[in-house]
């Protein structure tokens, strides 16, 4: 499975040729050229090394050496879909799943796999006009690979209930697999829903899952946003989630990242309109050898925009986590109110973190403050609880959760929260298999 | 009920306890009282199960059992209930949550049967009201943000709810107005019975007006140098700790 990084890069350049030749007559032109362009920018970047500032922590280097081949088609495993996953996409190794995908949709929406033609012209104007791949690796694999994926249109002044799902299952094979999920989320002005994404996988082996999400609020759009990873450990998850928002536009994004071996979520907005406001709510939760990252950057490009971010992690065994937060505020960006949080909590002395706030301020009527914690459980009040005869683990679990449950209480659509919930304590049982993914 | 014999515990280099003995039996109410540092909580904690303190010599028998043998869980469960001088914040765990967590494991520990929720509650509603507990602070994080007072009304209520026999104060009084004294009295009063018995750390009579004691004992430097009855709580309060100074400068009292 180890390859030398020449073999590897072979690998990715067959996939990419073979993708070239796939999508040539059906692709539009500009999607062809965004790829032939992203393919060029993977090749004059390649992997990451330490020596990037922006991946320092982060070391891709086993990932850069297997030699990974693009996913081959799969039967879904039986009863992994959420039953309130109603109004749902579903992808199995980066392909779309009509038989597993609803047929219809709530008024005002328009969803379906990117290669369907009903869909094709927003995905010929927008699709890669928000996620910049040059200076991002990983994206520009992407943008140079990606089979398939989901389109999500919401119409102007469309207020809708039902939270739309894409979930994409991961089923790895006998050698290393990569896939490159993509999601262009497009929501008209006025208009409200929620959007979740649901990273799973079912069975053993290696696999790589790089995903790329686009969301664009237009103006005064109301828009929440879930990613939830919870691959397995033999998983390298890396993603992007860019949004993009225009005047007044909101955005309330939970970034909850569980599974994967080795997991590298970034996550930006650019708030591109004045009293655009824009919420980052992560809950990172890693145990045994896994490693987590998140990098976040707001960008403030207008005055009057406002965001706020709430990371939490807790990091149990070996695990390592890296919190990254940029906040930019664009000259001009006057009245920019921005206030960043990150907590950490540490739950084995071999577990380690790194955090840091990373503030680029180029205005001077503005509000920017940021603060990070890292902490042990307190004793004290493990010891409260058990002289009301809790026992230790017990008052540990549930001091664990009390830590963590208010990013979950952020979320709004119930059945969600609820499941991550029962999810969250599941990990958290020192006797159940914390740290495994699905 | 409980025998603590020669109990001596130091954190550290620092000895705290030099040799405590003591002997409560179902039914009793003790009360120790004593200066600042005197080490009136430790003793507290230790009976609790707190590890910070290590005990060097003596032994704590409860119920026949070697008590400093036992987890903290397990003392609980024995029934060995400690109200805290400083109640500590949990903040993300609801009150009742906390305590329905609490009294479920005591339960099956006991081999009870758990209560269901709506049972839970009724056996809240009625330990509340004696107390002042309002619906706010049910359902409010435990301790997070409450007052002195209500911090202490909170652990006799919890004391209420999972009714232990050994039952032990550590300054519940102080902090209290008058109105949060009288009630948490009353709280304490309900739950002495000839099956229960008490020990009530304090640094004032004023409680003590209304939680009569069976017997008082003095902790100095940590020891108990001088054990009486109600009255010496009384003396104790007319002629300050300086008193006791001077009474063992002068030979008067001798470690018991
Ligand atoms: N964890 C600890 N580490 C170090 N010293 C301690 C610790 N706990 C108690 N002590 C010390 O032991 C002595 C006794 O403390 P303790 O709290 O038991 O006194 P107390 O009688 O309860 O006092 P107070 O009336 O002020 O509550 C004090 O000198 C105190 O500083
Ligand atoms: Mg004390």
């Amino acid at each position: 499975m180890a390859a030398s990084v020449k073999e590897a890069q072979d690998l990715w350049l067959d996939a990419f040729l073979e993708a070239e030749q796939r999508w040539r007559d059906t692709e539009p032109a500009r999607l062809r050229k965004l790829r032939a362009e992203a393919w060029d920018r993977f090749r004059s970047l390649g992997f990451p090394t330490t020596k990037h500032e922006e991946w320092k922590y982060t070391n891709v280097a086993p990932l850069a050496r297997t030699a990974f081949r693009t996913a081959e088609p799969a039967e879904p495993a039986a009863g992994v879909l959420p039953d309130s996953a109603v109004a749902r996409l579903v992808f199995v190794n980066g392909r779309f799943e009509e038989r597993l995908s609803s047929a219809s949709w709530p008024a005002g929406v328009r969803a379906g796999s990117l290669r369907d033609l009903s869909l094709r012209a927003v995905v010929e104007e927008r699709l890669g006009c928000y996620a910049r791949f040059d200076q991002h690796p990983f994206v520009a694999l992407n943008t140079a690979l990606f089979e398939d994926g989901a389109v999500v249109e919401i119409a102007r002044g469309a207020v809708v209930e039902q939270p739309l799902w894409i979930i994409h299952l991961a089923v790895p094979s006998g050698q290393p697999s990569a896939c490159h999920p993509r999601v262009l989320v497009a929501a008209g002005e006025q208009s409200q829903a929620s959007v979740i994404e649901l990273y799973l996988s079912a069975g053993q082996g290696i696999f790589f899952t790089n995903a790329v999400t686009e969301l664009a609020a237009a103006q005064d759009a109301i828009i929440e946003h879930y990613r939830i990873q919870q691959e397995a450990l033999s998983a390298y998850h890396v993603a992007t989630v860019q949004y993009h928002q225009g005047r007044g536009a909101s955005i309330l994004s939970h970034n909850v990242a569980f599974g994967a071996g080795l997991a590298r979520n970034d996550v930006n907005s650019v708030l591109d309109g004045e009293g655009a406001e824009c919420i980052l709510n992560g809950l990172y939760v890693a145990g045994g050898e896994q490693l987590v990252d998140n990098h976040t950057a707001l960008d403030h490009a207008q005055p009057h925009t406002s965001s706020r971010e709430f990371y939490k992690g807790v990091l149990d065994g070996k695990a390592t986590g890296v919190f990254n937060g940029k906040i930019m505020v664009r000259p001009g960006a006057q009245k920019t109110d921005a206030i960043q949080s990150n907590k950490n909590l540490l739950l084995s002395p071999e577990a380690s973190i790194n955090t840091k706030p990373q503030l680029e301020i180029y205005a001077d009527d503005v509000r920017c403050t940021h603060g990070a914690t890292v902490g042990q459980l307190d004793e004290e009040a493990i010891f409260y609880f058990r002289t009301r005869g809790i026992p230790r683990d017990t008052a540990r679990e549930l001091l664990t959760f009390a830590f963590a449950a208010d990013v979950l209480g952020r979320m709004k659509v119930e059945p969600v929260r609820e499941q991550l919930e029962r999810e969250l304590f599941r990990r958290l049982r020192p006797s159940g298999n914390r740290g495994e993914g699905a | 009920m409980l025998e603590v014999r020669n109990l001596k515990a130091k954190v550290g280099d620092k000895e705290i306890l030099k040799g405590i003995d003591l002997a409560v039996h179902a039914g009793e109410v003790h009360a120790i009282m004593g200066p600042n540092g005197s080490g009136k909580s430790t003793l507290a904690q230790i009976l609790a199960g707190r590890d910070v303190y290590e005990v060097t010599e003596g032994e704590v028998v409860f119920e026949g059992r070697n008590l400093l043998e036992m987890s903290p869980e397990e003392r609980a469960t024995a029934g060995v209930f400690l109200a805290f001088q400083y109640p500590v914040e949990i903040p993300g765990v609801s009150n009742m949550y906390f305590l329905r967590a609490a009294l479920n494991t005591l339960r099956k520990a006991r081999g009870l049967e758990e209560l269901d929720a709506m049972d839970f509650m009724q056996l809240v509603n009625e330990k509340r009201k004696l107390l002042g507990i309002d619906d706010a602070m049910l359902t409010r994080s435990v301790n997070e943000g409450f007052s002195g007072g209500e911090k202490k009304r909170n652990e006799i209520f919890q004391m209420a709810v999972l009714e232990p026999k050994l039952c032990i104060l550590d300054e519940t009084d102080s902090g209290l107005d008058i109105d949060a004294l009288k009630a948490v009295a009353a709280g304490v009063n309900a739950m002495r019975s000839p099956e229960r018995a008490m020990i009530i750390v304090t640094h004032y009579q004023r409680l003590l007006n209304y939680i009569v004691p069976d017997f008082v004992h003095v902790m100095y430097q940590g020891r108990i140098v001088l054990s009486g009855d109600k009255e010496l709580a009384l003396k104790l309060e007319e002629h300050g700790y300086a008193w006791l100074d001077e009474a063992l400068e002068r030979g008067e009292l001798v470690a018991v």
